[in-house]
């Protein structure tokens, strides 16, 4: 669920984020915005599905996990609102000055709003000061180092916000590449180009840190061998995007970018499995998928029409997509 | 109050009657665009269509509004209410969950589709996706309202070992009885928000004298729409759902009447100050035993007063609530009045002509906004001083772990947000009813 999110508002908040750089012309502009506006409010949605699953399968988690992480949740709601007032006021602002104007928002909230989510994932790699009533607050920041109180943002955190937007941006190019036409895609997967090899070093410095971090991802990897397909599907999607990318093959190299982050996240749930947010307190206050989920009986019900109603979302996206296939043109229909 | 408590609570209804003002229009225009599409499709009129499609864009803009404003509400369930979350998640991430999944995406993905796509589909393919939207928008509704519902009446749990309550029967928590007039009522609330927007849209073209046609049609179906929905609001929703909390919140009911002793023929008071400390109402106008009749079908029939009850189980804001209450009475029989007018001069044909009408029509549009809001703090501050209706109190629900200082903080933030978020709203708006219903737009999106 969480995965989808990523995936399908991540290349919106990374078209968002090459915005500045590749769209020079309003006209450009308004064409990159055309190729995310029937899109990116649905995508929206699957943020707030995966927080409702979330909610009735986890009750406990997200009781603790919202309240520790209170800051940069509300953060991120003003900046997923900035997003939208950006680009409703973007486009239906006649005057150059206020279109620039917007234009800096929409792509500063796209920004920030891509480390926000990789400095959050940082966090529930590293653990948080779980007490013993299942309950923490993290501060924004203390001292950026790995102390027992440590804040929202630390050089691991940091570091893979990092990662979060320079993989975010590559996926956004990518898909501004696919829609758009002309200079505006080639200028689009230039960018995607020129990033890879940083997306590679950062993706490496993580998963380094992370080891020294909490040697302890290794462990289900050493006992089920099987979980090996993850860093082999994150290795190959990059070697596709490496290998498909410069050819102007974006349409692959954006499959290979999806599967890179499903593959990233797939990797760091597999890791901490049966924990679901590690303490840095005393590892027996960790919440697990065991002590945080709701009663059987409303989790047999859950699934149950959590299924059917995955189903029928993938259905009406399928069909959606399907519909707006093809390259963006300005010219043509209304609204 | 724990200065804790008071942000977190204020935090809460701040942005949830914020929110509320962006759903109760697009449910409520989503029927009526339904209506619209019908009436294009069977009389083959592009009149029909331009304004089916001018009320999409408006809708869209809502709909936006609405999708932004409403994140923060789930959120705010683990954020600031963490405690309650680990005590109901088990039952009500259920319903709140099964909106995300049944509903939005459902209303979100087809919205897409019938504000983009009309050239690429066919005209009855067309019109299903506004059916489509209209199903998601009311489902949307009855997801989240039983999870309301749930609060002010809980069915359908069990106690766990930690104390925590977990679902014990899923059609108990769907086929609520309170859960089913609470969304009638609420519906038919948003219908009339839908039906006024648009009838005063009407009129204010047919006083400016452009758009005729379009605005002769907004007039029509939202003063039709308006005077059957009106009705319905009193009778049988309105009704149905005050003997619900007359049968399973008597205290509720007497502190929105602000009756302090309780009486055989009690009086219904239609305006007076509630005198908390002093337990009476000042300078009240009363229609004597309408009170009993209304609840139990009898003029001499007892209703209980807030003496037979625990000061500590009254509502906490009896003032505001018995205003709350009132104002909403009042301004839904007001409805009736004008809508009935309405049709009625529509019939004879003369209420194109009937400028003082139209003027009506036009000034009358916040009012339903505020009835709506008004009748959300009546069910809110109502079930004070419960967050769950007999479980849960109010002040056991919050997060601890967020001091006052960080919810101020987020609050004031949210405030600034709003204020932003409420001038773009209205520059659109604006936008949109001065370009008229006619009008292809230039502008991309």
């Amino acid at each position: 669920m969480l995965t989808a999110y990523v995936v399908l508002d991540g290349f919106d908040l990374g078209a968002g984020v090459i915005y500045l750089i590749v769209a020079k012309t309003s006209k450009e502009r308004r064409t990159v915005l055309r190729a995310i506006g029937p899109v990116w409010d649905g995508n929206e949605v699957w943020l707030l599905a995966a927080g409702g699953t979330l909610y009735f399968a986890f009750p406990q988690l997200y009781a603790s996990s919202f309240s520790g992480f209170y800051l940069p949740l509300m953060m991120v709601l003003w900046l997923l609102m900035l997003r939208a007032i950006g680009i409703e006021f973007r486009t239906h602002m006649e005057n150059p000055v206020w279109q620039g104007f917007f234009d800096v928002i929409f792509s500063v909230a796209s920004v920030l709003l891509a480390i926000f989510f990789g400095a959050a994932l940082g966090n529930v790699i590293r653990g948080v000061p779980l007490g013993q009533d299942g309950y923490f607050f993290e501060p924004l920041w203390t001292n950026f180092k790995l102390s027992p109180h440590p804040g929202i943002l630390d050089w691991y955190t940091v570091m893979a916000g990092g990662v979060a937007l320079v993989t975010l941006t590559v996926h956004g190019a990518l898909y501004v590449a696919i829609k758009t036409e002309d200079e505006l895609s080639q200028r689009a997967s230039a960018v995607a180009v020129m990033l890879w090899p940083v997306q590679f070093f950062l993706t490496g410095c993580s998963l380094v840190a992370t080891y020294f971090i909490r040697p302890h991802v290794m462990d289900n990897y050493r006992e089920h061998p099987f979980g090996l397909v993850v860093p082999v599907v994150v290795a190959g999607s990059l070697g596709v995007m490496i290998w498909a990318a410069p050819k102007g093959k974006e349409k692959l190299a954006f499959v290979g970018s999806s599967l890179y982050i499903a593959g990233m996240l797939a990797g760091a749930a597999f890791g901490l499995y049966p924990m679901v947010l590690p303490a840095r307190t005393d590892p027996a206050y960790s919440l697990t998928i065991y002590n945080t989920a709701a009663g059987h009986h409303g989790l047999v019900v859950g699934i149950t029409w959590w299924i059917l109603g995955v189903v029928l979302a993938l259905g009406y996206f399928f069909f959606i997509y399907r519909m707006f296939r093809g390259k963006v043109r300005l010219e043509g229909e209304g609204y | 109050m724990d200065s804790a408590l008071l942000v977190h609570r204020l935090h809460f209804a701040f942005t949830v009657t914020f929110h509320y003002l962006f759903p109760q229009l697009t449910m409520g225009l989503a029927p009526l665009i339904v209506v619209l599409k019908t009436l294009g499709l069977r009389r083959n009129n592009e009149t029909y269509n331009q304004a089916a499609r001018f009320w999409a864009r408006i809708f869209g803009i809502n709909f936006v509004l609405g999708v932004v404003t409403g994140i923060p509400m789930e959120f705010q369930f683990g954020t600031n209410w963490s405690h309650f979350s680990r005590f109901a998640g088990g039952v009500i991430g259920q319903t709140l969950a099964m909106e995300g999944m049944f509903a939005f995406f459902l209303e979100s993905a087809f919205l897409g589709l019938f504000l983009y796509g009309e050239k690429r589909l066919s005209p009855r393919a067309h019109w299903w996706s506004a059916v489509a939207v209209f199903l998601g928008s009311w489902l949307s509704g009855f997801f989240i309202i039983a999870t309301d519902a749930w609060m002010q009446h809980p069915v359908g749990y069990e106690r766990a070992a930690d104390g925590s309550v977990q679902l014990r029967s899923f059609w108990e928590l769907v086929l609520n009885p309170w859960a089913w007039w609470q969304y009638a009522h609420n519906m038919s609330g948003a219908a009339i928000t839908g039906a006024f927007v648009m009838a005063s849209v009407g009129a204010f073209y047919l006083l400016l004298g452009k758009y005729l046609e379009h605005g002769r049609i907004f007039v029509k179906v939202g003063v039709v729409a308006g005077c059957v929905f009106s009705i319905l609001q009193l009778f049988p929703t309105g009704d149905g759902q005050g003997r619900m909390i007359a049968h399973n919140q008597p205290v509720t009911l007497a502190a929105m009447e602000a009756l302090f002793a309780g009486r055989e023929g009690a009086p219904l008071v239609i305006i007076g100050q509630p005198n908390v400390d002093e337990r009476k109402i000042d300078n009240p106008l009363i229609v004597p035993k309408a009170l009993s009749f209304l609840t139990y079908r009898r003029w001499a029939a007892e209703v209980q007063g807030l003496d037979a009850f625990p000061p500590e189980r009254w509502p906490q804001n009896i003032a505001l609530l018995y205003y709350s209450y009132h104002i909403m009475v009042g301004l839904g029989t007001i409805f009736i009045a004008i809508m009935v007018v309405s049709v009625l001069l529509l019939w004879c044909g003369r209420l194109f002509g009937a400028r003082w009408m139209l003027w009506l029509l036009l000034l009358s549009m916040p009012f339903p906004y505020i009835a709506n809001t008004a009748g959300w703090m009546t069910a809110e501050l109502g079930r004070q001083p419960w967050l769950v209706y007999g479980l849960m109190l109010t002040k056991d629900g919050y997060s601890r772990t967020v001091s006052a200082g960080n919810g101020m903080f987020t609050l004031l933030g949210f405030m600034g947000m709003y204020t932003a978020l409420g001038i773009l709203f209205l520059f659109l708006m604006r936008r949109e009813i001065e370009h008229g219903p006619v009008a292809e737009r230039p502008a991309v999106h």
